[in-house]
This record gives structure tokens, C-alpha cells and sequence, in this order.
């Protein structure tokens, strides 16, 4: 049962063929078998799972309210928070913090009656493309358990691919849910910034981070976006505009859709076997009746020194907050408040954390503002201008979601810049706020290779379409890992 | 380039070992180095984008709302007395 989707448990379910109880457990008994290799859980909440699991089953029987999720297994990335229930970031300053109101895209999972399993591992704070900065435990690849799983989102990806989960959410600052999806062989989507509300997630980078879904397919990642989307006046960059009806956009078909490929994404520092496949897949869709075209946009090779200057220095203000005064964990012994600062945040952060903080302080203070970050933010615009210029003739850019597949465990933890240089393909994407998939389109020595397709604003629809017409004519994500 | 790191500390109040300090001086300037690639781009005319999709001012009508759960706020308090969050001395 665990291996199937959540349209397919949808109908299972509406037909009384099963339970949403049975379900749970089953997702459960999967999780005793295998959560000790994969590790994609930092905190399980099997007791109020099966309460909701219980309710949702009611909920069928007297056919009140039914929604696609209802009665789903559904796993929550620890940085959003859930009331009553430990959201930690998977760092240790957050470890015993236990939010007194739930993040909005959790309000709403919860009112669909999806059910909630548990809370994902995840790089600290959301930095690292890995889940190796997790300050509580790694994950691992369930393709490879001696592989990473990516990241920041890399336990609600291996969730996912590991059957732990039928969907998770995922946050996604420079690819923290497509380089996932792509690592895991799964289905992740960024949607545009702003479509979804990001209340009660906890701020990283503010101009850049959005909430998508992590699924085993194009017509899931659809159904759970109709959940999420929406304006929310909590979130006030959340926009108010109308959410369609995603499903509409399954459809198979891509003829008079003009694709562009994205050339200098397929030149130095990509696998060959990652080329080949993205190559393989353009054509592909070609061949299904797409115009694909090639378009460079040159001004990517700055993208990854423009988000590590952005992103940092958004961290380093946001992060302000875990001073240990009001929750969070607080150094004892400290003789007064200035040291309790830093001794707090000297325990509590991780490496990877304190690094950011450092270098988005540095960028941001006096005489170096204008050389850095100001800098940077006209690079942005120059990067959004190469966007606006390539959808002048395009509906949707392709590229590979990552230069490789899944790198080995402990690869690039001693090498933050060999780190950074991994997301080369998804960054550009979140400093110009456009939404972008991954799904699997190959695999490499038994590893999953992710295609990414990019859209305009608010075109998450045309990338649903051309997504979901790829999966419907090729096998790769009928494929699951063996564990 | 050489950052001084226990500088850039204090302005953050990230507390940091010896070992961290050696270790973030080499680390940062590599990453430095790299975003120095950023200066050869002519940006003279270009604005600067603090965000992606433009935007404005959002207002609400300043209102309160009561909060019905404030123990459980209280609760992630590392040390409360009463209603109130405690902390180590401030003024000597």
C-alpha cells in the first residue's frame, strides 16, 4: 500500500477498498523496517497520526468534506511548525522547541484531514544541499545508503523514495527541494514566490524561500498544491491571486509548447551521464511534439556567488532571533546577558549555520555593503533580465535539476564552495522567484537523475503540463529503491 | 583577503572556538574570492532587486488579536517567572 501514490490511495480509499487507519499503519510498519538505514526522521507521531487517521476514516464513511489528501500519510519538513509538536530545524538551539501554533500550509494539510506521520530531517535551518549539516543525525540515499539523500530537504525526499511517506513538503531556498527530488528519484516542485503562504516556516533567506511539495509523481505534486496555494494575510508576500485547479494541467500533451534548453547548463561541471539524459529527455519531448530550442543565459555563471552573498546576509538578520531570551535553548552559567548571547550561539549553531552567519554579517556591515551586497542584488536583476529574455521565446527552460547524481556521504562536507557549486542549476530559479520541478528523467550506476523544467510567474500550470506529459511517456518513476 | 574574523563575530555575538576562528579566516576568504568574480560585471545602470516579484507595501489595520495559548508560549521559555521571560543581569 505504502508504495502507491496519493491518487491511487485516493481511490482506494473513497471506495472503501481501504482504510485510511490501515493505511497509516502500514506507513508505520514501513518506517519500523526501514527508518533505521534511511534515517529521514528526526521526530514520528505515530499516537495523533492514527487519531487522525481514525477521524479521516469517519470522515469517508459520512462522506463530509472529502478532499484528495483526506486520510493520507503525509510527512512535515521539521522547519515548519506544528503546535503540541517538536519543530527543531534539525538544529540543536531548536531541539526541545515546541511551537504554540501551526505553520498555515499545516493548518491546511490538517483541515484536508491529510494525516501526519512525523517530521522530516533536514540540513540545519535549511543550509546544505546534503542533509549531512542535520545537527541531529545524517540521512541516507534509500538508492544507495551509502549516498546522500541532497538536501535541505533530503528526509522528506528519502521519505518519499523510501515508502516512509506518501508525500512530504519540502523548503526550497536555492534547490532545497528540487536537488532532493532529483538525488531521491522523486518529484519535488518550487512553485513561484509568494504562491504559497510561509507562515510558521522558519525564515531563512526571506526574499528567496518557498514551500513545495515532494511526491512520487507530476499528478501528486498537482494535488498538493491545490492544498497549500493560496494567499494568506499572515504572510504578507503571500499574493492574492486565484489558484487554479492544478489537476487541469495533467494533461498529455505538449504540442505548440516551445522549450527551451538550456545550453550553457550542459557545458563544464556536468556528469556526462546527467547531460546525456537531459539531452535524451529534450529530445524526447521533441519527439512528442514540443519546438525545443537552445537558449544560454549567461549571466548563471554569477548565480552562485550572488545567492552566497543574498542569502547569507538574510540568514545572518533572520537568525538574529536565537538569542536563547525567549526559547530555544540558553547557555547556562553565563554572568550576563552580552556572553549568554554568545555562549548560546556558539552551542547551539552547527558549522555550516555559523559559517553563513559569519559571511552574510560581513557582506552586510559597514564598508563592505556596496561591494557585496548591493552588488549582488544588481546581479539578481541582471539574472531576472536573462529570465524575461529567454521566456520572451520560450513557455519553459529545461536543464538538469543537479550537475550529478547523488555524491557519497562525507564527498564535499570538508569543501563549503564544492558544496555550493551543486546547486548551480536551481539557485538562479529562486533569486528570479520562478517555480521549477524536478522529476526523474534517468539514472547513473542506479542513481536517480532529476530534469528540471522552469516557468514564468505563476505558470505553474505549463510546467505541470509538459512534466506530466514526459512521465506519462516514459518509465523512470515507476521505478522505487530496494532497501 | 584577510577577514577579521573576530570582528565580524562580535558584530554577530556568535561566540567561536580557536579552532573555529582559524578555520572560518581560510574558509571565508575562499568564498570571498570566489564572489569577487561578481566586480568584473558592469552593473552602473542597473537597480538593485531585494526581491524577486514586485511588490509592495502590504497594511492591516493595527489591531490587536488575542493569542488563547500564551502558556504554550511561555512554556518554550528557557527561564520564565510569572509571565515573564528572565534573563542574566544587563546593568551592572
Amino acid at each position: 500500500m505504502n508504495n502507491k501514490t496519493c491518487h491511487e490511495l485516493h481511490q482506494l480509499l473513497t471506495d472503501k477498498k481501504i482504510s485510511s487507519v490501515e493505511l497509516t499503519k502500514s506507513v508505520f510498519d514501513r518506517i519500523d523496517k526501514v527508518e533505521n538505514k534511511v534515517k529521514a526522521y528526526v521526530t514520528i507521531t505515530k499516537e495523533s497520526a492514527l487519531k487522525q487517521a481514525k477521524a479521516a476514516d469517519e470522515r469517508i464513511k459520512t462522506n463530509r468534506n472529502i478532499t484528495p489528501l483526506t486520510g493520507i500519510p503525509i510527512a512535515i519538513k521539521d522547519n515548519m511548525c506544528t503546535r503540541g509538536v517538536l519543530t527543531t530545524c534539525s538544529s540543536k538551539i531548536l531541539a526541545k522547541y515546541v511551537p504554540p501554533y501551526d505553520a498555515t500550509i499545516v493548518a491546511k494539510l490538517n483541515e484536508a484531514g491529510a494525516i501526519i506521520i512525523g517530521k522530516t530531517n533536514m540540513d540545519e535551518f535549511a543550509m546544505g544541499s546534503s542533509t549531512e549539516n542535520s545537527g541531529i543525525h545524517p540521512t541516507h540515499n534509500p538508492w544507495n545508503l551509502e549516498t546522500v539523500p541532497g538536501g535541505s530537504s533530503g528526509g522528506s525526499a528519502a521519505a518519499v523514495a523510501a515508502g516512509e511517506a506518501i508525500m512530504a513538503t519540502g523548503s526550497d531556498t536555492g534547490g532545497s527541494i528540487r536537488q532532493p527530488a532529483s538525488f531521491c528519484g522523486v518529484v519535488g516542485m518550487k512553485p513561484t514566490y509568494g504562491r504559497v503562504s510561509r507562515y510558521g516556516l522558519v525564515a531563512f533567506a526571506s526574499s528567496l524561500d518557498q514551500i513545495g511539495p515532494l511526491t512520487k509523481d507530476v499528478a501528486d505534486t498537482a494535488v498538493m498544491l491545490n492544498i497549500i496555494s493560496g494567499h494568506d494575510p499572515k504572510d504578507s508576500t503571500s499574493v492574492d491571486r486565484p489558484v487554479p485547479d492544478y489537476r487541469k494541467a495533467l494533461i498529455d500533451d505538449v504540442k505548440k509548447i516551445k522549450i527551451g534548453l538550456i545550453k550553457n547548463l550542459l557545458g563544464a561541471g556536468i556528469d556526462p551521464a546527467v547531460k546525456k539524459a537531459v539531452k535524451d529527455a529534450a529530445e524526447k519531448l521533441s519527439k512528442l511534439g514540443a519546438e525545443v530550442v537552445e537558449v544560454e543565459l549567461l549571466t548563471f555563471e554569477h548565480a552562485v556567488a550572488t545567492y552566497y552573498l543574498i542569502a547569507p546576509a538574510e540568514a545572518s538578520s533572520n537568525l538574529a532571533r536565537y538569542d536563547g531570551v525567549k526559547f530555544g535553548r540558553r547557555a547556562t552559567g553565563a554572568k550576563d546577558l552580552i556572553s549568554m548571547y554568545y555562549e548560546t550561539r556558539r552551542e547551539g549553531f552547527g558549522p555550516e549555520v555559523k559559517r553563513r552567519i559569519m559571511l552574510g554579517t560581513y557582506a552586510l556591515s559597514a564598508g563592505y555593503y556596496d561591494a557585496y551586497y548591493l552588488k549582488a542584488l544588481k546581479v539578481r536583476t541582471l539574472i531576472k533580465q536573462d529570465f524575461d529574455k529567454a521566456f520572451g521565446k520560450c513557455d519553459v527552460l529545461i536543464s538538469p535539476t543537479a550537475p550529478t547524481v547523488a555524491f557519497k556521504t562525507g564527498e564535499k562536507s570538508a569543501d563549503p564552495l564544492a558544496m555550493y557549486l551543486s546547486d548551480i542549476a536551481t539557485i538562479p530559479v529562486n533569486l528570479a522567484g520562478l517555480p521549477a520541478i524536478s522529476l526523474p528523467c534517468g539514472f547513473n550506476n542506479g542513481l536517480p537523475i532529476g530534469l528540471q523544467v522552469i516557468g514564468k510567474a505563476f505558470d505553474e500550470e505549463i510546467i505541470l503540463k509538459v512534466a506530466f506529459t514526459y512521465e506519462q511517456n516514459t518509465e523512470w518513476h515507476k521505478r522505487s529503491a530496494s532497501l | 583577503m584577510q577577514i577579521d574574523v573576530e570582528h565580524v563575530a562580535k558584530l554577530a555575538r556568535l561566540g567561536l572556538s580557536e579552532e573555529e576562528k582559524k578555520l572560518f579566516t581560510k574558509q571565508l576568504s575562499d568564498i570571498l574570492s570566489f564572489a569577487d568574480s561578481l566586480r568584473k560585471i558592469n552593473t552602473d545602470k542597473v537597480e538593485p532587486a531585494s526581491h524577486a516579484i514586485s511588490m509592495k507595501n502590504v497594511l492591516r489595520e493595527d489591531k490587536a488579536i488575542p493569542f488563547e495559548n500564551a502558556d504554550d508560549i511561555l512554556a518554550n521559555g528557557p527561564q520564565v517567572e510569572e509571565n515573564m521571560f528572565k534573563v542574566p543581569r544587563i546593568i551592572e
